[in-house]
């Protein structure tokens, strides 16, 4: 699905995030073969001991991130790879990909982004002893959903 | 369908094992998965391979998918190997550079196993 959402109206990027929550569900359905769902406003937020991230460069500048606790991370390598996904390397491999999923398939929704906007290659940090700090000023969307009923938040941090 | 050796180039080992489980899943026989993360290790596969198949991501460090496929087209050990790309980036233009490079199909990620039988088979001269 394409929306007719436009980079020229970057003054409504307010509205994009039903946008990146479709563009995870497709992400999930397809590549780990499970449905995940928008968590309700109550919902705790993950304990983020896994972030994957992909930057976002062009008409769109920012990073889009996807957060989420080590056991929902292994979880998802597992279901991705079958009962192989034993290390560490594969699981922040995993994320990384689904990550990067996201932001192509975000991407790809934002009508005439696709040529203008590149992304980066993901990288994925796992502890969750720091603190991200961005240097320029922008917005910030941000959405959790559930996977397996755990907490998963889905983060894109624009420069205005 | 005769047994085929295919090269999976993407810079994640997850998605290759993905790429290979969804061929497997078309019904594509595999005799032999060659792996290569990112467009120069294929190069360097491909002298020593004997391949029947390509599947290549564009987003890759070292040398892109895009370049690959150039790189590629002007190798003899190279040609008449069918190249679809695997990828995240959706874009009209990127389509055009990836076909007139000289790939012969086109995969957004994500994508389900029968979108892999869709653009996999016709490429190979095998009904779906």
């Amino acid at each position: 699905m394409t929306t007719d959402t436009s980079l020229v109206t970057r003054s409504h990027e307010e509205n994009w995030l039903p946008i990146i929550e479709l563009a995870v569900e497709e992400v999930f359905e397809m590549m780990v073969g499970c449905r995940v769902k928008v968590a309700a406003q109550s919902e705790n937020k993950p304990n983020e001991e896994f972030t994957a991230m992909v930057g976002l460069a062009g008409a769109l500048c920012g990073i889009l991130a996807v957060c989420c606790d080590a056991k929902t991370a292994g979880e998802i390598a597992k279901r991705m790879l079958g009962d192989t996904a034993d290390s560490q390397e594969q699981v922040a491999d995993a994320l990384g990909e689904i990550c990067n999923m996201i932001a192509g398939n975000f991407k790809n929704k934002l009508s005439g982004s696709g040529d203008r906007c590149m992304l980066s290659v993901p990288t994925v940090i796992s502890g969750g002893e720091y603190s991200f700090h961005s240097l320029a000023d922008g917005t910030c969307l941000e959405t959790v959903l559930l996977f397996e009923g755990a907490p998963i938040a889905v983060r894109l941090q624009l420069e205005s | 369908m005769d047994k085929i050796t295919a090269l999976i180039v993407d810079d994640s080992s997850v998605m290759r094992k993905i790429v290979e489980r969804s061929l497997r899943q078309a019904g594509i026989e595999l005799e032999k998965v060659v792996e290569a993360s990112n467009g120069a290790e294929a190069l360097t596969a491909l002298q020593s391979n004997v391949v029947d198949l390509i599947l290549c991501d564009i987003n890759m460090p070292v040398m892109d998918g895009l370049e690959f496929v150039r790189q590629a087209a002007k190798l003899e050990k190279a040609k008449g190997i069918p190249i679809v790309m695997i990828t995240t980036e959706g874009s009209e233009s990127h389509v055009v550079q990836a076909l007139t490079a000289g790939a012969r199909g086109y995969i957004r990620k994500p994508f389900t196993p029968d979108q892999v039988k869709e653009h996999v088979l016709p490429v190979l001269g095998k009904k779906q």
